[in-house]
């Protein structure tokens, strides 16, 4: 098993395009390390991409921000201007396992890893992030809706890579907010997630919304109707069970170890109200 | 594949091994470093039993790989007593009966320092939410709570 | 945050009631103490086990040639290498087990009886390598129908585990084989005659899941073995004596050959009172002429070695409208897993008895299933038979109006009352621990909409069993104390209390030890809450036998005659004239004269301790429900439980803390998921769900002190009650805060939200 870590992105790229056998882009290692000793990945080639300068920095770029894709949560929640930007994202990143989990895990392994029960993937798609890809073809973007087609299965090409995530400038009177239902208070794999990011107008009218729900269906969900439901709305009680019924409609989840499909649907419901309620109390702080 | 040559600080001490890419830092410091301080409960960052602090960040060594430490920071628990003296945390452990088996207890002091070294004045909820991540299975976490919380008070008291 | 009835503070220099530091306490923040894994020896080979893949399979054939041939392999064995034992039921903890299933469990033989049985197991120079090794080991079976819900294996034409288990204890003995091992019943009175009494009678059926001791360290074992076959072995367990027995049985050896050393264990709660890899490991070390060394991956925890049954419970209790039970029925069905031996005769045992009821009669059926087999958690049978009848209890305390603790003191077992399975209770702490539950702030505190509280009682008989400790003064004065018993838990701090009362010597002049089988007589193992009980019942007997020594020596000083000295407060003091002569001398004086007097200064207590009281508890808890998803969340718990006198009351609370906490992970979270195809879907920590830091509250802590009369301190075992009442007392909260009454553990939220869908509750 080898193991490489370039220094450039053009130098990981080379390393993935070329490579003969299986190859894994290491960042935090948290489903990379787990998956190699459990046996379900054995890959001929590591490339760490941590040293990568792009990968790691968080800046503000066009009035939005740019996050590497192998910083990790602490570090994304000691960074006091993105946290009070988007709370959503920055809190969605920090439910991910433990401390130590969070120490390491980032947002471009989370989503990479493909699973649709990722925690800051929803929180993400609902900001409207955009993932900057590099590969053998150069560079391109793709909506992170887009990214993660499904289980394990990912829109990238054979030498792509995440480099890092644009989330959008900010108006005035936006926040975000991440939700998961798990049976502890910490460690399990969300049962469900929703991510909410709206915008207020002066009166506190909904004017943008985005509504994404994941561990619900193959891949995490953009629900576009989620959002219609609400905005226009100063989610009264009747936007509320728009929102909800959205929600219900939107799930096509499974049956297994976490959650029958039955309790996924419902706890969706009431995971985007509550989620889309803490995003409009931040929003009117702001 | 030859082995990996990497050069790195434990506890302050430059060392030097020869690791496999997929040998854990747990298994570099357990089998070749021979500090059996860190355990490993799970291999998969669910227990929290090989917590370290690499370059001043809490995480399992579990889950970094011996290779990737090249040039870097590690502490492990065998480095949290200076000399003869205990930390005001073990010896907060040791005077409150945080620990019954002891397994778990080299895990919940790395990640009670990191936390106290980040906070020193948590609220309960925060100690519970911090350690979330750190399993025991003998106290029902009572006592390792209370200890990290009159810790906290008393460090802050200087 | 305690409170304290009784006589638990020191007084003068009395150690043994009071907070000591324990005296292995400082390795073991420092991560110096060595656990099973930290174990290595010079040359040693890494052990790995080749497990079988299907739930149920005759191992049709073995080629172990491939692995044998790669380079750096340096043993196989496989079922050829252990001889056949024949049937003999031996104590194993607090359950019994059978030789012939022992080494079958060990190493599969004619079949795999479960996903993770071992059928071979390989010893290389490296781990890589012994992995390697296990994919080139080829494996013929042909695989079986199988079975693991109790209830399908007890049915006539379920898949048959073993065609030679006739059942035993049914009227009339069966002609067939079956997946029945053994059916047991406990009688009293007249039920039949009871019920007709009663005004009230309840009747339900419970469910409880497979949950695991989930003791954090994985098991591990090193090996190494003599050309002339004497053997060491490291372990972590619960009991070497019980492992060096177990092993020298399998392996041929005679006993005095093998010499086990304890290592300290990372928890066990009975899962470590039987072997695993110990036999593995020597058998691949007598092969490969090296040490060996083998650690289970978590994984393999999981899925081969022992969790607890689950169980279909039949609760029936009938009370009068006063509230006096009058009759009390249950039959239990447990699953043992691969090989006969679950706790249904403890469960059976323990499900009434809390309380004195004229009439009772319980069933229990002890059945395998394709799963790993069982081995003892914590009070092993009763949380599951007393979380139903704590159950019903409660639904009668409802039916009638009556207080849940004014019921169960008006029907709790007393001093002087004869258990329905026999014996008559000594003095006892129920009542105490009801009136202390409901003497707490907790007990009265306001409730809101959607929270709960609930009560239970439970208790465990305890154990005494074979004991041995010795105690050595050393020339200067220090004492080294080495007890048989492995410390899961402040042993050793409780020892070490009570032997400095004993022979006046401070606390910190002690050292204790756990010593290996080479080195003492026989010890029963750790398990049965009888470590603290029989280690410091023996010690009393050893350090008897330094008074004694001490007075003998110290008449020969003073040319005195026995009746002209006493042992007291540490010294050995002259009585009447003699003290205007001579001054008294204390253990370090003569310690200092040793040789002189006669030589090295010691004392061994070889006891079988009996008079094991048994401990009664009472768990107070609130908790509050999410409607709208299924989540609960305890918000408050209080534990009174009976210690008899607390040696160690820092690690007394202790056990009664980490027992309700497990007791919460098992009402809540945590179970083994099968799929339909006999495969264990959560082998692991994130999905084996056991509670976390933030999943609970401070657990209070009330310590009961009703002496032991049989005790020399008053000590009754505390270990294991802690575990008995939470299901109960967390089902009868969520009964409370929803008003439906679960039926089946554990309350996932899934299951919680479903059932307040059916009754149109989950809104807020």
């Amino acid at each position: 098993m080898r193991y490489e870590a370039p220094e450039s992105l053009e130098g990981a790229v080379a390393l993935l395009a070329g490579a003969t056998g299986e190859a894994r882009v290491l960042a935090g290692g948290t489903d990379l390390l787990v998956q190699m000793r459990a046996d379900v990945v054995d890959p001929a080639l590591i490339v760490d991409i941590k040293k990568i300068p792009e990968t790691r920095a968080v800046t503000e770029e066009q009035g939005g921000w740019r996050i590497g894709a192998a910083v990790t949560g602490a570090e994304l929640r000691e960074h006091a201007r993105l946290k009070k930007a988007w709370p959503g994202v920055v809190e969605a990143a920090n439910l991910i396992g433990s401390t130590q989990v969070q120490g390491r895990a980032t947002l471009g392994g989370n989503l990479c890893n493909g699973s649709p029960a990722a925690d800051s993937v929803p929180a993400l798609i609902a900001a409207g992030a955009v993932a900057t890809l590099a590969g053998p073809k150069g560079k391109r973007n793709l909506p992170v809706e887009d990214v993660m087609l499904g289980p394990r299965t990912l829109a990238l090409t054979k030498g792509e890579i995440v480099v890092s995530f644009l989330l959008p400038p900010r108006p005035p009177r936006s926040s975000d907010a991440y939700l998961r239902f798990i049976p502890r208070t910490e460690m399990d794999i969300a049962v469900v997630g929703a991510g909410v990011s709206l915008s207020l107008d002066g009166g506190g009218t909904i004017t943008a919304a985005r509504v994404s729900l994941g561990a619900v269906a193959p891949r995490v969900l953009l629900v576009p109707e989620a959002a219609q439901a609400i905005i226009g709305s100063r989610l009264d009680k009747a936007a509320q069970d728009r929102l909800e019924a959205a929600a219900r409609a939107a799930c096509r989840p499974i049956d297994d170890k976490r959650g029958t499909t039955e309790f996924r649907i419902d706890v969706a419901a009431v995971l985007a109200r509550r989620t889309a309620l803490i995003a409009l109390d931040r929003a009117r702080a702001n | 594949m030859a082995k990996h040559h990497i050069e790195a600080t434990v506890n302050g001490d430059a060392v030097e091994f020869l690791c496999e890419t997929e040998e854990t830092l747990l298994d570099v410091l357990r089998d070749t470093l021979n500090l059996t301080g860190s355990k490993e409960g799970c291999a998969s960052g669910d227990c929290g039993a090989c917590s370290v602090m690499l370059d001043g960040r809490l995480v399992c060594s579990c889950l970094v790989l011996g290779c990737e430490v090249g040039g870097r920071k590690i502490e492990t628990i065998e480095g949290m007593a200076k000399g003869e003296s205990l930390h005001p945390l073990q010896r907060r452990f040791l005077e409150a009966a945080a620990l019954q088996c002891g397994i778990c207890t080299p895990g919940f002091l790395v990640a009670s320092k990191a936390l106290l070294e980040k906070n020193p004045n948590p609220s309960e909820h925060e100690v519970r939410f911090w350690l979330a991540g750190n399993l025991c299975r003998c106290t029902g976490y009572d006592k390792i709570v209370t200890a990290v919380m009159d810790t906290a008070a008393a460090m802050r008291k200087g | 945050m305690t409170e304290t009835n009784g006589h638990t503070q020191a007084n003068g220099h009395s150690y043994v009631g009071t907070r000591q530091i324990r005296p292995d306490g400082v390795d073991k923040v420092t991560g110096r103490a060595r656990f099973g894994a930290d174990y290595n020896l010079p040359g040693q080979l890494i052990g790995r086990v080749l497990r079988s893949p299907h739930p149920h399979a005759r191992i049709v054939s073995i080629d172990t040639s491939k692995a044998e041939a790669l380079p750096g392999v340096k043993a196989v064995v496989t079922r050829e290498d252990f001889g056949d034992q024949p049937s003999e039921f031996v104590p194993a903890g607090e359950m019994m087990m059978n030789y012939k299933d022992v080494v079958r469990n060990v190493m599969a033989r004619e079949k795999a009886l479960y996903e993770g049985h071992p059928v071979a197991a390989v010893a290389a120079t490296s781990v890589a390598i012994a992995r390697r090794a296990l994919k080139l080991i080829d494996v013929k079976y042909e695989v079986l129908p199988h079975v693991i819900d109790v209830v399908e294996a007890m049915r006539p034409g379920a898949p048959l585990l073993h065609d030679d288990l006739f059942t035993v204890g049914a009227e009339p003995k069966p002609d067939k084989p079956s997946n029945i091992a053994k059916r047991v019943e406990i009688k009293q009175g007249d039920v039949a005659a009871g019920f007709k009494k009663a005004d009230v009678v309840i009747e339900r059926e419970f469910k409880t899941a497979p949950v695991h001791q989930g003791y954090i360290e994985p098991h591990a074992a090193l090996a190494t073995v003599s050309e002339d076959g004497a053997t060491e072995l490291w372990t972590t367990t619960q009991g070497h004596f019980i492992v060096r027995a177990h092993c020298a049985r399998l392996l041929g050896l005679d006993i005095g050959k093998v010499r086990v050393t304890a290592t300290e264990i990372g928890g066990g709660f009975g899962g470590k009172t039987v072997v695993y890899l110990e036999p593995l490991a020597i058998a691949l070390s007598r092969k490969a002429k090296r040490p060996v060394k083998m650690v289970m991956s978590r994984e393999e925890v999981f899925k081969a070695s022992g969790p607890t049954s689950g169980a279909v419970v039949r609760v029936k209790l009938g009370a009068t409208k006063a509230g006096k039970f009058t009759a009390a029925f249950a039959e239990l069905k447990y699953q043992a897993g691969a090989f006969q031996g679950s706790p249904v005769q403890p469960g059976v045992m323990c499900a009434y008895a809390p309380y004195d009821i004229e009439n009772v009669h319980v069933i229990g059926y002890d059945v395998v299933s394709n799963r790993p087999k069982v081995a003892a958690y914590r009070a092993p049978g009763a949380p599951i038979s007393e979380y139903a009848v704590e159950s019903v209890v409660d639904e009668i305390a409802k039916k009638l109006d009556i207080d849940p603790i004014d019921l169960r003191m008006q029907n709790a077992a007393r001093e002087g009352t004869k258990a329905a399975y026999g014996p008559k209770f000594g003095p006892i702490g129920l009542e105490e621990t009801l009136n202390a539950i409901r003497k707490t702030e907790h007990w009265n505190a306001p409730l809101r909409k959607w929270q709960g509280r609930g009560v239970a009682s439970g208790f465990w008989f305890n154990i005494g069993g074979e004991t041995c400790v010795s105690l050595t003064v050393n020339e200067d004065g220090t004492i080294s104390l080495m007890a048989g018993t492995p410390d899961i838990g402040g042993l050793r701090a409780a020892l070490t209390s009570v032997a400095a009362d004993e022979l006046g010597v401070p606390y910190d002049k002690i050292r204790p030890i756990i010593g290996d089988t080479g080195s003492l007589g026989f010890n029963f193992l750790t398990g049965g809450s009888r470590s603290a009980f029989s280690g410091s019942m023996a010690l009393v007997e050893a350090a008897k036998q330094i008074k004694a020594d001490l007075c003998a020596r110290a008449c020969k000083l003073w040319e005195a005659k026995p009746d002209q000295v006493e042992f007291s407060g540490g010294h050995v003091k002259p009585l009447g004239a003699l003290a205007d002569k001579v001054k008294p001398m204390s253990v370090a004086d003569f310690a200092k004269v040793a040789g002189k007097t006669g030589g090295p200064i010691g004392g061994v207590g070889r006891i079988n301790a009996q008079g094991a009281g048994p401990s009664f508890g009472t768990h107070l808890v609130d908790l509050e429900v999410d409607p709208e998803t299924g989540r609960a969340t305890i918000l408050r718990y209080t534990v009174a439980q009976d210690a008899g006198r607390a040696l160690s009351p820092a690690y007394v609370e202790g056990q009664f803390q980490g027992g309700a906490v497990q007791g919460i992970g098992w009402a809540l979270n945590e179970e083994y998921v099968y799929g339909a195809d006999g495969k264990l879907q959560n082998a692991g920590f994130l999905d084996y769900r056991m509670p976390v830091a933030s999943d609970v509250p401070m657990i209070d802590a009330i310590l009961v002190e009703v002496a032991n009369p049989k005790h020399p301190y008053g000590v009754r075992g505390v270990g294991e009650t802690p575990i008995v009442p939470p299901l109960g007392a967390i089902a009868n909260a969520m009964e409370a805060a929803t008003g439906i009454r679960f039926t089946e553990l554990p309350m996932s939220p899934p299951k919680v939200l479903k059932a307040l869908k059916e009754k149109g509750l989950n809104k807020a």
